[in-house]
């Protein structure tokens, strides 16, 4: 079937088949942040955005951004940049394999909620698992970003 | 030190965050083939008869390969040093199936959607036989798992597939019968422990293709490159010069990685077919088919004087090695030496183990590596025996721990050169506030607070057998490139390896260039496990900066005309040791790049001896509920010994990470079987892992002690931090409940059930 989806600002027109997930066409997009860690819809690393709200990229058909706008890690760059060097300050990001998701889930709290307290932080990215790390590291880095952010707005 | 003991960004770090694709998948050709197995759905079966025409027919299909293609050679997957100890019992398709998923057919096509076709369409007779699930009835049961007659061990780890024996060994020091008469306590119990699946976010995958020169490369996320590129060799039958191994980044490992668990399939396809070839692992095949802790049943004696002065120990471990032996024979030493060490001034030890075959999934190496079943089996049995001396289990544990400068008998006769473990136990005290909070707190709302605690060890490496080389080169314009053979995964080695040159050769961290690994290229690494690659391969780094030092100062004197010994280096110039001349770095890397300077490089390998232990201490504040069960992890207390830590951020990671996995393996982590064989929960779904929600806060200190073998004084610290949690969890349930859990994991229903039973009694 015919659609037409806007990767991070950028228009696409094609003939996909009715089954494919939004996972594997913004990766054949060449938007490779976005990862496949499992088929239940339970780690988050598949996580992008759709009209702007975070979505398991694995669980929703490419039919479905047809006529909307999809923002993958690769489409937030200086974003990502600005966060990303509170983990890597921070060495919390180990792999790296969960990164991309879970950055993608900690912008989108950082535009929905305000001052989030940590059991907000925490219950918000629940579903964005972390084999490596603890989650430490990243509740450490998620807080100094905010706080920087707090004082530079 | 300017470079090494601070926190210093992962080299990689700004690339993982902006989401690059670094990763197998990612830079595989966009033509690869798909690559996917027909798995057995029987646990014990023999293929009877198996036709691929139709599937073969499927558009799109390039080749459906079985047993009657493939060479029929045996190997093990485990990525261990030549000669393997686990034995040859491997085949890459068999006409026997001795695990639910084992492979029966390899299909490769140019779409996912006609490979699945195909997969459905492959016609396959089997002779279904009864399975032995039950690894306590194996050894000697009339179930063969390996009947084969080609079966092969390499080496003398007591295998004998005649018997369902992977290995069986002993070991023994003094008279431990003699010394328990004497103790006034003992206690005795046995432990069971649970297979757990390592769970790292990338599961296993491979890409594959020919090269320019015909000759095979492998593109894989894989911790162990060159043992990639021997038993790739072996099964397949090629020379190893044919062969060419690259690792990308990882995304996790923790052992699961140290088994070549994916490649041998696409490299089969690109064989065949000369065409690129790809094979990604779903999550449900990384968890049925993967490489996992060994399930085991371990049987601990420990006496004590009255005093509490432990005297003796006793350990019998039974392991399942599933059905093939990758890493069985290995995994099972540790849980005795690595556990009964931790208690150096016992008279008497003995240690017996088995590994047996059973019809599950083969096992393999997950951090830890045995030593975090045994740790936690020996550290429960301390804690139950300081409930019988009615003493404090820290108290307990000073008492009797190991401390520096003494023989370690059962850590094969090593002297104890650094341990901070009883520093790192004063101070895990006073952090989660111990003296107040022991045993345990009624909430007054059927809630019950309480701490509990534990040891661990680890090694740093394997002694006299792992080997860590790496090659620095001098650069026009004096900047250098570290080539390194051990695989980051993760890890950070990359950044810590150059850290620790950065430190030997005086400059700035990005004055160091990393790359790694490539087995065309790369010096020869054993590979990134065993706790190694700080201890081994970074001494490798200091030898080598040392004689790149002195080929710098040999080129600076000759282009200052003058002799070496009137010279010295600083990081930035080499100068007379008047003062009355210096040439740059920078000129001598230029120098050396034109006729007349020579070529300034250097590579040094480095083994060790001796494998020193770091230490820690762990220790837990929980909550219980007492009508549910449920234990909510409230904070967690970690105080590590590694010696120097070489980089403080990333230890600490390492520390977090691992207490998180050591949480789930002591609540809810446990592969599952139906009565059939069939793994049941093969999902994060029903495989739970720790979420943000569940670890409570886990803090993390170091008390270094060190170690003289060591670079810098470092030892390892990939691995220990995963043994404590499940004694430590124990130890705390026990304070809250009385009770005394022998099974992991201790879910809500075991603990809930125990304490209506205690409330019975
Ligand atoms: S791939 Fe796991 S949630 Fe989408
Ligand atoms: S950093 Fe490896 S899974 Fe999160």
């Amino acid at each position: 079937m015919e659609i037409k989806v806007k990767i991070n600002g950028k228009v696409y027109q094609d003939n996909i088949d009715a089954d494919m997930l939004l996972l594997d066409y913004v990766r054949s997009k060449g938007c490779y942040s976005a990862k496949r860690g499992c088929e239940t819809a339970n780690c988050g690393l598949c996580t992008v955005w759709l009209e702007g709200k975070p979505v398991l990229s694995c669980s929703v058909l490419a039919m479905k951004a047809n006529n909307k706008e999809v923002t993958t890690l690769e489409g937030l760059e200086e974003e990502a940049k600005e966060f990303g060097a509170f983990l890597a300050d921070e060495g919390a990001e180990q792999c790296g394999f969960c990164s991309p998701g879970f950055i993608m889930n900690v912008l989108a709290m950082k535009n929905e909620l305000e001052n989030p307290t940590e059991e907000e932080i925490k219950e918000y990215l629940s579903g964005n698992l972390c084999r490596c790390t603890g989650y430490m590291g990243q509740l450490r880095a998620i807080k100094k970003y905010l706080e920087q952010k707090s004082k530079g707005e | 030190m300017r470079v090494v003991n601070k926190p210093i960004r992962k080299k990689d770090a700004m690339m993982l965050v902006t989401g690059k694709p670094v990763y197998t998948q990612d830079i595989a050709p966009k033509d690869c083939l798909v690559v996917k197995l027909l798995r057995s759905p029987h646990a014990n079966a023999f293929i009877e008869d198996i036709n691929t025409t139709i599937a073969m027919k499927v558009p799109g299909i390039e080749c459906v390969l079985t047993y009657k293609d493939i060479p029929q050679k045996r190997f093990t997957m485990a990525g261990q040093s030549y000669p393997e100890p686990s034995p040859y019992d491997h085949l890459i398709l068999d006409k026997h199936l001795r695990c639910c998923g084992d492979p029966v057919a390899i299909v490769a096509g140019e779409n996912e959607k006609a490979v699945d076709r195909a997969l459905k369409l492959i016609k396959v007779k089997y002779d279904v036989r009864e399975p032995l699930l039950d690894f306590t009835k194996a050894k000697d049961n009339e179930i063969l798992v390996h009947p084969e007659e080609d079966f092969k061990a390499l080496c003398d780890v007591g295998a004998d597939n005649k018997r369902n024996l992977c290995s069986t060994g002993n070991f023994s020091y003094g008279d431990v019968n003699a010394e328990f008469e004497k103790c006034a306590h003992i206690v005795e119990r046995t432990y069971h422990t649970k297979a757990n699946s390592q769970a790292m976010m990338e599961t296993f995958r491979t890409y594959t293709h020919m090269d320019l020169y015909g000759r095979l490369n492998i593109v894989s996320s894989t911790q162990v490159p060159f043992h990639v590129r021997r038993i790739l060799a072996n099964a397949l039958d090629i020379p190893k010069s044919q062969i060419r191994v690259i690792k990308p980044r990882i995304g996790g490992g923790f052992g699961a990685k140290q088994s070549v668990v994916s490649e041998v399939f696409p490299a089969v396809v690109t064989i065949k077919t000369g065409k690129p070839a790809m094979m990604i692992f779903s999550r449900s095949e990384s968890m049925t088919n993967g490489s996992p802790r060994h399930e085991m049943q371990i049987r601990v004696k420990v006496g004590s004087d009255e005093n509490g002065v432990i005297k003796a120990i006793d350990m019998y471990t039974l392991s399942n090695a599933g059905a093939y032996g990758e890493h069985g024979p290995t995994t099972v030493g540790l849980t005795g030496h690595k556990s009964m060490s931790l208690y150096a001034g016992a008279n008497a030890y003995n240690f017996d183990y088995d590994v047996v075959y059973t019809n599950t999934m083969g096992g393999g190496a997950y951090r830890g590596y045995g030593a975090t079943q045994g740790i936690f089996a020996l550290e429960s049995a301390v804690n139950e025996l300081a409930l019988k001396l009615n003493m404090d289990p820290v108290k307990l544990r000073e008492k009797n721990m190991t401390a520096e400068g003494q023989v370690m008998e059962s850590y094969y006769g090593e002297l104890c050169a650094s341990c901070a473990l009883d520093r790192c136990m004063e101070k895990a005290k006073e952090m989660i506030g111990w003296d107040e909070k022991y045993p345990c707190k009624d909430m007054g709302n059927g809630k019950v607070r309480s701490v509990g605690v534990a040891m661990a060890m680890q090694g740093s490496g394997i002694s006299n057998v792992d080997v860590g080389a790496v090659e620095i080169k001098l650069n026009d314009d004096g900047f250098y490139t570290l080539m390194i053979g051990a695989s980051d995964m993760g890890t950070g080695c990359d950044t810590i390896l150059a850290q620790m040159a950065a430190e030997c050769l005086e400059c700035d961290i990005d004055n160091i260039i990393v790359n790694g690994v490539d087995t065309d290229q790369s010096p020869y690494d054993t590979g990134s496990y065993a706790s190694s690659t700080t201890y081994i391969t970074g001494m490798a780094v200091v030898k080598t900066c040392e004689k790149i030092r002195q080929q710098i100062l040999a080129e600076g004197a000759r282009l200052l005309k003058t002799e070496v010994e009137n010279v010295d280096f600083d990081g930035q110039k080499v100068y007379t040791l008047d003062n009355s001349s210096s040439v740059t770095l920078s000129e001598i890397g230029y120098s050396s790049y034109v006729a007349g300077g020579g070529c300034i490089t250097a590579s040094e390998s480095n083994f060790s001896p001796v494998s020193p232990p770091p230490f820690m201490v762990g220790m837990v504040e929980l909550e219980i509920d007492k009508l549910t069960g449920q234990v909510e992890i409230i904070d967690y207390v970690a105080v590590v010994d590694c010696g120097t830590v070489v980089n403080t951020n990333l230890a600490r990671v390492q520390t977090e990470g691992g207490i998180a996995q050591g949480i789930g393996m002591a609540l809810y982590e446990d592969i599952q079987y139906t009565k059939e064989g069939r793994m049941i929960n093969n999902s994060f779904m029903q495989y739970k892992i720790p979420t943000r929600l569940d670890v409570g806060k886990i803090r993390v200190e170091f008390e270094s002690s060190y170690e003289p073998t060591g670079p810098f004084g470092a030892k390892s610290i990939g691995e220990i931090v995963i043994n404590t949690p499940s004694p430590a969890i124990s130890n705390a349930i026990c304070n809250a409940t009385g009770l005394i859990m022998t099974e992991l994991p201790m879910t809500a229903e075991k603990i809930a059930m125990g304490i209506l039973e205690n409330e019975k009694n």
